[in-house]
């Protein structure tokens, strides 16, 4: 067990470098997200500064949550083109050969993923005080968490993808069609009430539509105990996508 | 579709394997199998006496695997590629440091691996093959697409994992990389084991033949020379003379009927046959078809 996780953490802490060698990795992954924040805030401010409470709508809760699940969501499609790309190469089969676990090579990718999410999200908040002066009493803390098992559960949704795409050249636009459809129908832009019966019926069955419940109502400070249900079927997506991927999941 | 079929061998301890033979004959499929990365439908395989499917992780502890075709990540650095490595396995690792100076990639610790010539990258991929100290080391067509500097050293580098005790089993497509590393082969065709002996062995059991080549304005050299024991065609084009016969005697006797007859020679030279002639032999085709 201490040897699996020593491997872990060489690993993980590998991993990490490696990605911020990357040409776009760090600024694509982090830096984006950042910037755009940073314009919508100059352009939403002064609008909230004059409105603060007639802004409440989307501006004050869907925007954050959105940035944030965008974050999630770009963090998922870049595990999986890493996936492929690495199985592609040979690479997830020559960590294979070694005493290593499939598991440990999984999970140290996904720490990679949730803490660069972590770190994104740090980054939106310190920029985000000065724009946003009333997303102060916002749990951060809370957030973060509801944040961080979102990501873990759509990250079991990348897993299948990434288990099912032929090749490194798939994986980014068959990890979009399926996750950016998700987010139109999460009840983020268009109530869920609203939406026609069908939709609805399928909206019910997204993951994300529970983690922009949890991360909006976490975001307006909810208690957690409102949001158990959300929670809940988050975990519920994760064991059967984890279940899914080690039945499906091909190493070369 | 069935890639290796009734395959069944034994490798000793202390010497180089080779499982030679064409491409898609079966060679890394039969490999994959004994380092516990495939399961094969039905036979058994020992390794150390551990079974590969069953107990391979405790396998994986105790061999060192270069595959065919690997690759690592690109922004990987060499030293920390074998410090990873390090940390996988149980055992007592040898020195990262000390195993890079051997494979002569010390200068280029600090590279990424993308940054690598194919040879620097076989010769890392060694280094992690080793970095666990293996009782066993399997090497997958350890010398393809490298140039015949590279592949020489490689060689070198190989004769060495067995000088230190080590049992080494290797794929190989090239002929002249059996016979000059081997110290015995099985040749593979089809999924299928045809033969298995040292080299020299399989040589001399399925090609006697010996051939002569030489230049010679001497009269009647042909009459001369079909009249040889063991000489079974002459042919003559010119000058030039090819003699055929069996037996290691023949090239004396060519060498003897030579200064009986005071022939002036102006080129001789002695043809034997390889592996490349012993597959050829076996399969009735040529190993590069």
């Amino acid at each position: 067990m201490t040897m699996m996780m020593r491997g872990l953490w060489k690993l993980t802490w590998i991993e990490i470098k490696i990605f911020l060698r990357e040409p776009l990795g760090a600024f694509g992954t982090i830096g984006f997200p950042v910037l755009v924040f940073l314009a919508w805030g100059r352009i939403a401010s002064p609008k909230m500064a004059t409105t603060p409470v007639a802004a409440s709508g989307f501006i004050r809760v869907g925007l954050p949550v959105l940035a944030s699940l965008l974050i999630a969501v770009s963090s998922v499609l870049s595990l999986v083109t890493i996936i492929s790309i690495y199985r592609e190469g040979g690479i997830l089969k020559r960590l294979r050969a070694t005493p290593l676990r499939p598991q440990t090579i999984l999970t140290a990718h996904v720490i990679v993923k949730l803490t660069l999410t972590a770190a994104t999200l740090a980054l939106l908040v310190i920029a985000g005080k000065r724009y946003y002066p009333v997303g102060v009493q916002v749990p951060f803390f809370s957030f973060t968490m509801a944040l961080l098992i979102s990501t873990w559960s759509i990250l079991s949704i990348g897993f299948v993808i990434a288990s099912i795409v032929p090749t490194a050249r798939f994986a980014q636009p068959i990890g979009a069609i399926i996750l950016y459809p998700m987010i139109a129908l999460s009840g983020l832009f268009v109530p869920l009430e609203s939406l026609p019966p069908v939709l609805h019926a399928v909206a019910r069955v997204l993951p994300l539509t529970y983690a922009v419940s949890l991360l909006e109502g976490i975001w307006s400070g909810d208690a957690w105990l409102a949001h158990v249900g959300d929670v809940a079927a988050l975990v519920v997506v994760f064991l059967v996508c984890t279940a899914l991927s080690t039945k499906v999941f091909r190493w070369e | 579709m069935v890639a290796v079929d009734e395959v069944s061998f034994d490798v000793n301890e202390g010497e180089i394997f080779g499982l030679i033979g064409p491409n898609g004959a079966g060679k890394t499929t039969t490999m994959e199998c004994v380092e516990g990365l495939r399961t094969p439908d039905r036979g058994t395989i020992s390794v150390l006496g551990l079974n590969p499917f069953h107990d391979v992780y405790r396998l994986q502890d105790r061999i060192g695997v270069q595959l065919q075709q690997a690759q690592l990540q690109k922004r990987i650095k060499v030293w920390e590629a074998v410090d990873l490595w390090a940390a996988l396995y149980q055992k007592k690792t040898v020195d990262g440091e000390r195993l890079l100076e051997q494979l002569g990639l010390i200068e280029k610790r600090n590279a990424w691996f993308m940054n690598l010539s194919g040879g620097q990258k076989q010769r890392l991929f060694i280094a992690l093959a080793l970095i666990n100290d293996p009782e066993v080391v399997f090497l997958d067509e350890l010398t393809t697409g490298l140039d015949p500097q590279s592949r020489r050293a490689i060689w070198d580098l190989v004769r060495g994992i067995r000088e230190r005790g080590k049992t080494v089993f290797l794929t190989t497509h090239l002929m002249e990389e059996a016979e000059r590393l081997c110290d015995r082969v099985a040749i593979i065709e089809h999924g299928r084991i045809i033969d298995i002996d040292c080299p020299q062995s399989l040589v001399k059991r399925h090609c006697p033949e010996r051939t002569v080549v030489l230049a010679t304005d001497g009269l009647n050299a042909a009459e001369h020379f079909r009249v040889i024991l063991r000489v079974e065609e002459v042919i003559c084009s010119n000058s030039q003379f090819t003699i055929r016969g069996r037996g290691d005697d023949l090239v004396t006797e060519v060498i003897h009927c030579l200064s009986e007859n005071q022939m002036r020679v102006t080129d001789f030279r002695t043809v034997l046959p390889n592996l490349e002639d012993v597959f050829l032999k076996l399969t009735g085709r040529s190993i590069r078809d």
